[in-house]
């Protein structure tokens, strides 16, 4: 396969992955806003949301300080000049799926090419569309991709450079989530176990769509260990980083077996190494190492990780 | 007048027959429902030529005519003889003229008209490539004026698009109307694919040993025949790939793929030649391979089309082309060409600046329809203003008669109605010469046009050859 075939499916399931995120997001967002105001109204929460997204800084030289549900939407969902909008992840995401047509099925393009052209018949109601309409509209489309993929791509080494790109967005994603927590809330120490804090703990637990697989998972109160636990450690969480770096692993262990010993492995050494490393952790000793600390930690890992799959892969070496 | 492809003489011509039947009891609204399928076909699948840079929908559809054009097998064996014999006498030319140029030397055609042109290119003068093939797809442009008066319109040597449309256009007729294919006896097109791919390792480099990995370079996404460049890589099974996916070492050419280096011996580029390889021709080139051009010399890789092939079909040379048929095959032309006064020469000149009101006037170097003045159809000021032009540079200008392009009939608002239409064909040329029954037919769809490019209003037909 050519490299840069395997790079644009492995940037296409990123994408495709980043827009999924952009748009749960903005449901967090839009929740908040049904709950009651605050002194200092949902600036915080917001704020919070942009963090999450990595934003904050390009959001403002945007926006100012117009921090509004109004100006939120269109970042999130509508804006070009948001590499992480849904508009944005989007159109690359077909844009590489167009330039390696010939290494999708038909039903894939046709997945991807149908958000695309809702997306346009979106983009032209801008401002009359409400933030449900936007997320129901991602979440239908970006299942439809997944399902079509699953259901469709041979399961060659194309299928795992998408895959890959899947699971790497995802364990960096939810580190990034999970790390706002750190910036927001932890400083203030007097809200900790507070019941601010727990509701900042849902919110998140919301923003990866998990509140409800929480309960099941573990039950009774939400509590910052329970939620790091099940985003962090759990295996059954399909967001959790050990789910989505074994994904991960997997994926290259495939193209490992199916390249040979011709070919250099060192992302999947270094992905096998840090989900070992992840495994020999509980989270009494995440937090006692610091959340912060042990999250740039991993999110450096699925950086370190994503430049071997590039060396390995897409550099076409001499 | 007119040669109507459906009517003779009032009456419908055999070839028509079913289809005329077939019109006439299709509904009209079943129609319009078909129409609305065919489009719907064509977008899902992709099959668009996508234009950037102009806003609006950067991907547009060519419009489709559902309404076949047909050809029997006894017209078709005289077009097929004629366009072999054409692409054969080509690139008998091309090898001559980077090689010891007898037919300039024979005087059978003006030296500076060879080696001044643009297209000649010095860098592969007593290059011969394998095969001794140039142009390894012909495209050649075919009118028809009366039942058996067939004219070559031009010559496309380099790398002739619109192959894709012949093939999509029948697969979605098929899937649309598989009665009309049940009931008739036509000739397939679909093995298009397999003898590309089979002409183009037929011309694999003397280096290369086993069987030859090929591929297509395209400049990229953003050109407009990008659906057609991967629709090929598909059917043939190749990697499409881009300048930068190729590089050269040690006197090869190799491709990056994810288990390393892959070696090519066979490239269909589909770029032109100045972007082939910046170390060559145009350094500012961000498409090409650099030192490609290299490898190609000492024969570790096969181009086609080879560099220099475009010097064999610009509007100037084709003039020519008959007397290359005789020249170098010893055969009088099958085909003929349209008459055509080339404005270098003072006689011409002379009756072409009286006559500008019932010619057609084109750039040496046009295509697409554009720089072009239709007499008949233009105002007074649009010829006195392309007066000047040509005064400007006659030698850039040739001229022909407004021809009488025959007429296909074809779906319209108010039912059917014939239409002008050409005739692309493609013939490939590798160790064997070959050619499939059809090729893509282009229809001016507005009334009265003569203008058949997709660029100006013209639309696709699937083409029939219906065998014995």
């Amino acid at each position: 396969m050519l490299s840069r075939t395997a790079a644009n499916l492995f940037w296409m399931g990123r994408h495709l992955e980043r827009a999924d995120t952009a748009a749960r997001l903005l449901d967090v967002g839009a929740r908040i806003t049904l709950l009651p105001n605050t002194d200092e109204g949902y600036r915080n929460e917001w704020e919070s949301l942009l963090r999450a997204s990595g934003a904050q800084q390009p959001f403002a030289e945007r926006y100012g300080d117009q921090i509004n549900q109004e100006n939120i939407e269109s970042w999130l969902f509508f804006d070009g000049d948001n590499p992480s909008s849904v508009a944005s992840c989007l159109e690359r995401a077909r844009e590489g799926g167009r330039i390696v047509r010939t290494a999708l099925t038909s039903q894939v393009w046709d997945a991807l090419n149908t958000a695309y052209q809702e997306l346009r018949q979106m983009q032209r109601r801008r401002g009359k569309v409400d933030a449900a309409e936007l997320t129901d509209f991602t979440m239908r489309h970006s299942s439809t991709v997944r399902g079509a993929i699953n259901a469709t791509q041979l399961r060659n080494d194309g299928w795992h450079f998408i895959n890959l790109g899947y699971s790497l967005e995802r364990a960096d994603a939810t580190s990034r989530l999970l790390d706002v927590k750190y910036y927001v809330l932890l400083p203030r120490v007097e809200f900790v176990g507070s019941g601010l804090d727990n509701y900042q703990w849902q919110v998140i637990l919301r923003a990866l769509s998990a509140h409800r697989a929480f309960h099941w998972a573990y039950g009774g109160e939400i509590t910052a260990a329970k939620v790091a636990d099940f985003l962090i450690l759990n295996g059954e969480s399909p967001r959790s980083l050990l789910t989505s770096l074994y994904e991960a692993v997997w994926n290259l262990d495939g193209l490992v077996r199916r390249y040979g010993e011709g070919v250099p492995a060192n992302a999947s050494e270094r992905a096998r190494q840090t989900l070992e490393s992840l495994m020999a952790r509980d989270i009494e000793a995440i937090f006692d190492e610091g959340l912060h600390e042990f999250l740039t930690w991993f999110i450096g890992e699925i950086g370190s990780i994503s430049t071997a799959v590039h060396e390995d892969y897409f550099s076409g070496r001499m | 007048m007119y040669y109507n492809e459906m009517l003779d003489g009032g009456q419908v011509r055999a070839p028509y027959a079913m289809l005329s039947d077939w019109v006439e009891t299709m509904p009209s609204e079943i129609r319009q429902m078909k129409q609305a399928e065919a489009e719907a076909l064509f977008r899902r699948i992709g099959i668009t030529f996508a234009v950037y840079g102009e806003g609006g929908d950067p991907d547009r559809l060519i419009p489709f005519d559902m309404m076949p054009r047909v050809f029997l097998q006894s017209e078709w064996r005289k077009l097929e003889r004629g366009i072999k014999q054409r692409a054969r006498a080509l690139n008998a030319f091309l090898r001559d003229v980077y090689g010891r140029g007898e037919i300039v030397r024979a005087g059978r055609i003006p030296a500076q008209l060879v080696y001044q042109n643009e297209a000649y290119e010095k860098a592969v003068v007593g290059i011969v490539p394998p095969r001794g093939v140039f142009s390894h797809i012909v495209g050649i442009d075919i009118v028809r004026t009366g039942r058996d008066e067939f004219f070559v319109l031009e010559d496309n040597c380099r790398t002739p698009s619109g192959v894709s449309y012949m093939l999509e256009n029948r697969e979605i007729m098929m899937r649309m109307f598989p009665g009309l294919f049940r009931n008739n006896r036509i000739e397939p097109v679909d093995q298009y694919s397999e003898l590309l791919r089979r002409t183009l390792a037929s011309v694999a480099p003397a280096k290369c040993e086993g069987a030859p990995t090929i591929v297509i370079l395209t400049p990229g996404h953003f050109n407009s025949a990008y659906y057609e460049h991967s629709f090929l890589a598909n059917l043939m099974g190749v990697e499409l790939v881009e300048g930068s996916d190729l590089f050269v070492d040690g006197g090869f050419v190799y491709m990056r793929t994810t288990q390393g280096p892959k070696r090519v011996d066979v490239i269909y580029r589909r770029i032109d030649d100045p972007f082939l390889d910046p170390l060559c021709f145009r350094k500012d080139s961000m498409l090409g391979v650099p030192g490609l051009m290299d490898v190609y010399r000492s024969g570790g890789v096969s181009i086609a089309s080879a560099p220099g092939a475009g010097v064999a079909d610009d509007k100037a040379v084709y003039t020519f082309v008959p007397e290359m048929i005789r020249f170098y095959l010893g055969e009088e032309p099958l085909l003929q060409n349209v008459q055509t006064w080339t404005l270098w020469k003072d006689d011409d000149y002379k009756y072409v600046m009286e006559n500008l009101a019932d010619l057609v006037v084109k750039e040496v170097h046009g295509s697409g329809g554009y720089g072009m003045l239709i007499g008949p159809k233009a105002t007074k000021a649009e010829i006195e203003d392309f007066a000047l032009r040509i005064k400007a540079n006659p030698g850039n200008y040739i001229a022909q008669p407004t021809l009488a392009l025959s007429t296909s009939p074809t779906f319209v608002e108010e039912g059917v109605a014939p239409r002008h239409v050409d005739l692309r064909p493609y013939c490939l040329c590798g160790d064997r010469v070959e050619l499939v029954p059809g090729g893509l037919t282009r229809v001016a769809l507005r009334e009265g046009s003569l203008v058949v490019n997709s660029s100006q209003g013209g639309g696709v037909k699937d083409t029939w050859v219906l065998s014995e």
